[in-house]
């Protein structure tokens, strides 16, 4: 265990110098954020001279060697925009971030084990074809229309619920203001959590089905059926039990790429969290937040991972973690 | 005795009343919030709707484009280089302290060193304070637009500046997107101060108390400003009441806002000029004044602003829009394509060439589908366009890089006057003194230069007009670039919200003034 542990994050810092190098050396290729700082009507000599203050006129490897001498120290740089420390701005918008992802993940895990499990034992009903009918539409929209299409009915048709924004906050630590404790943050939880959850149920209700269709046509099944047990006992203990591995698998690493989808549901949402905060980034030619955005995320993409892994290892002992030779 | 007293007492308790009864709390949402609380930090949209709020200005433009005083009662001209401006007496600053000439005289100061601003007040000499409210306003040559350049003085309270903050760093420093005491802290004059603020998030404003116009009818005694960034986004918040105000308004949702019950569309015609312009550096037949009056002939650019734009944009046959000095209205758009077929035959290009074209695709409204259209309609006359479109932040570099044979760019004038454009856009290029910085067509006509540089100490207005009005002619007849159109402005409301008389052309709506019912 020890040993694997050690692999692992020397696996992950490997990782995560490699997306420092990408991340830093696209920022070239983003654009000049004088532009977007600046008047239009300010004279390209003082361009100039505001980049050579900026150390933008540096050759690439000496601006690398000064963002990675800073980023060993914690500093990612500061945020042309917000004027604070990117990673102090990153870890302000994480919450509302984790917040929609977590609203999300529960939408997803309330529904997609039932509903796979029940399209699964009866494979013929009426309401299993429903099932499978609404998740290749769910698969096909593209989240920013299903966003769309929610605001339209529920917040302006209808008037139930707020189209924008996280409503009312309870703050809770630090940085963090949770919108799960009031009653109106719960309501401007719902449509963008939705949406969220809209990409991911289907692949899951489809994972879980196949898994459990699987499970069920196992022989120790079989045994379990010929020996009597109940129907319950054998579709809950034996067979979902076998059909939560690669689920949990899938399932981790969703989480980092239901982090970056939170760019577009949020974009729509007018959602404080850092997947906004990055496509402005992008549009202000904020690079420094930029660079830092994708570390962080990054850093989310090998946490869950690692962390997956280990998880995989407690569900199956017979796993073998360090991937050498027995 | 004790009835006095009762008596008074409910007198207090009515007004009191009467006046919670008037305040009214207006939700907002802009596409974005001001960059910054310090209002010399960048000369943008956001910044002066903020600057109107929180600050004011010396004068400032009314609906049809005339002067009315603000913290100047009023000016007069003493001679050929000076304006005498005279301050308002009792005017307070929203930490209490009284406004005067050295407020006035300090913001002046701290203008001339922001990068973003300091371009405007470049034909000035300098600011002497008379007495403690009287200033006189000195340029170096006669000079016609003092006024215009005043509506970009907005005093800032020269004692609250003063000192070290916590940090140790002086008040007053003044720092592209750097972390100082005035892009966090404000004391301005204006009608609203800013109680609370989250960048990209919020902004709460409250109504100053003291502030010095009693006469407004402005209601409004909080505002929220949210900046939403999607159009959709932002139309969904009007229409289903979560917020009072929204601009802009995308032009594929006017008919949603005028249909629906509760809201409201106010439009006007707006004054930010969308060209094309011709690389004549990198095209020879560009070099033909012939080839680019074709080029301008084959652009229908009627049809681009009423299709593409949905008739939401005024087309263009000259740089400034009607009420401009140089607005001369017999220069109207040309559209002929027999006619351009014909030119081209006479410059000898009838087989057509081949060019490049570059646009941004989120800087204008619709600007990549207006680029294609003008592809498009090139090909009528055999000129075979490879389009590129990108985002506009990698764009400029492009187009500094004058990348292309054509570019499109859009301008606003920053002095609300003809002879802007031409300095920027049509000049002939020179870096000394910034003159034709964005002229990607490297169009160069020395009269024209010689009219616009003699324009610039014209004090008679009649003559000054008449001059510019030459130098629109001359960009027409010789085809200097492909004017499109103007893009005209939107805002939507809810119906209670009395916006119309608040909102201009310059799109910084007096929000001190705004009624809401």
């Amino acid at each position: 265990m020890a040993l694997f542990l050690f692999k692992r994050l020397l696996q992950a810092a490997v990782v995560m110098f490699v997306i420092s190098i990408i991340s830093f050396s696209i920022q070239d290729n983003l654009g000049d954020p004088l532009r977007e700082m600046l008047g239009q009507s300010v004279s390209e000599a003082e361009r100039h001279e505001m980049r050579e203050q900026m150390g933008l006129n540096d050759p690439f490897l000496v601006q690398y060697g000064r963002f990675i001498s800073k980023a060993l120290q914690g500093d990612l740089g500061t945020s042309y925009f917000f004027k604070e420390p990117a990673l102090d701005v990153i870890l302000n918008k994480l919450p509302a971030t984790l917040e929609l992802v977590l609203g999300a993940s529960i939408i997803i895990i309330l529904l997609s084990v039932p509903l796979g499990v029940y399209s699964a034992i009866k494979p013929h009903s009426v309401l299993t074809k429903m099932i499978m009918g609404f998740s290749i539409i769910g698969i096909s929209i593209p989240v920013f229309l299903t966003a769309i299409l929610l605001i339209y009915l529920f917040a302006i048709e209808l008037g139930m619920l707020p189209s924008y924004g996280r409503g009312e906050l309870v703050h809770i630590w630090g940085s963090w203001s949770t919108g799960f404790l009031t009653k109106d943050g719960l309501l401007h939880l719902l449509l963008p959590c939705v949406s969220l959850a809209s990409i991911m149920l289907p692949l899951f209700i489809r994972l879980i089905r196949a898994e459990m269709v699987e499970a069920l046509h196992t022989e120790y099944v079989k045994f379990a059926w010929a020996k009597g047990l109940g129907k319950y006992r054998i579709w809950f203990m034996h067979a979902l039990k076998n059909t939560m591995l690669p689920v949990v698998t899938v399932g981790g690493v969703q989480i980092g790429t239901m982090v970056a989808y939170t760019i577009l549901t949020e974009s729509v949402f007018q959602w404080p969290g850092m997947g906004f905060m990055f496509l402005e980034a992008v549009n202000r030619v904020d690079t420094p937040l930029i660079v830092a955005y994708l570390i962080v995320v990054g850093a989310i993409f090998v946490i869950t991972n690692t962390i997956v892994d280990l998880v995989y290892g407690l569900i199956d002992p017979t796993v073998n973690l360090v991937g050498g030779k027995k | 005795m004790k009835r006095g007293v009762a008596i008074l007492a409910g007198a207090v308790l009515a007004a009191g009343l009467s006046l919670g009864a008037q305040a009214k709390t207006l939700k907002m949402a802009y596409d974005a919030d001001p960059v910054s609380m310090d209002p010399h930090e960048q000369l943008s949209g956001g910044t002066l709707q903020y600057s109107h709020m929180v600050f004011d200005p010396l004068v400032r433009w009314t609906k049809d484009l005339g002067m009315e005083p603000r913290l100047a009662e009023k000016w007069e001209r003493i001679d050929d280089r000076t304006v005498r401006f005279f301050l308002r007496k009792g005017v307070k600053f929203h930490s209490g302290n009284s406004m005067t000439a050295a407020d006035v005289k300090w913001t002046w100061d701290r203008l001339l060193s922001s990068p973003d601003f300091k371009a405007i007040f470049g034909p000035f000499e300098a600011m002497n304070v008379i007495d403690d409210y009287t200033v006189d306003l000195v340029t170096k040559e006669p000079f016609p637009l003092v006024l215009n350049a005043a509506t970009y003085i907005f005093p800032m309270d020269s004692k609250f500046y003063s000192g070290n903050d916590e940090k140790g760093e002086p008040k007053a420093t003044l720092k592209k997107h750097g972390d100082t005491f005035a892009s966090r802290n404000e004391s301005g004059t204006g009608p609203f101060k800013v109680t609370a603020r989250q960048q990209g998030v919020r902004v709460d404003f409250e109504r100053f108390a003291d502030y010095w116009d009693k006469q407004s009818p402005g209601n409004v005694s909080n505002i929220v400003l949210t900046p939403i960034k999607e159009g959709p986004t932002r139309v969904a918040a009007l229409l289903s009441g979560d917020v009072d105000f929204i601009a802009p308004v995308p032009p594929t949702d006017h008919d949603r806002i005028k249909q629906n019950e509760g809201t409201e569309l106010v439009t006007m015609p707006g004054t930010r000029i969308i060209t094309l312009q011709m690389n004549q550096e990198r095209v020879e037949a560009f070099k033909d004044a012939r080839v680019r009056q074709a080029i301008v002939y084959a652009i229908n650019n009627e049809a681009i602003a009423s299709k593409i734009m949905r008739g939401f944009a005024t087309p263009a046959g000259q740089q400034g829009p009607k009420g401009y000095a140089g607005y001369d209205a017999s220069l109207q758009p040309r559209y002929d394509l027999k006619k351009a077929k014909q030119l081209m035959k006479d410059a000898g290009y009838e087989k057509g060439f081949s060019i490049t074209m570059m646009a941004p695709n989120n800087r204008y409204v619709n600007d990549a589908k207006i680029a294609e259209a003008a592809a498009n309609m090139l090909s009528k006359i055999n000129i075979k366009v490879d389009l590129k479109t990108m985002p506009k932040a990698q764009y400029w570099p492009e187009f500094d890089a004058r990348a292309a044979d054509m570019m499109m760019i859009g301008w606003h004038s920053d002095t609300e006057d003809s002879a802007n454009f031409t300095e920027f856009l049509t000049a002939c290029p020179n870096k000394e003194t910034g003159w034709g910085q964005y002229n990607s067509g490297n169009y160069c006509n020395p009269e024209v230069d010689k009219l616009v540089q003699d324009s610039a100490s014209e004090t008679d207005p009649a003559k000054r007009a008449a001059m510019l009005q030459q130098v629109e002619r001359t960009l027409y007849e010789e085809a200097a670039f492909v004017p499109l159109h103007w893009q005209n402005l939107a805002w939507g409301a809810r119906k209670n919200v009395k916006l119309e008389a608040v909102v201009n052309v310059m799109d910084f709506p007096y929000l001190g003034d705004l009624v809401v019912e």
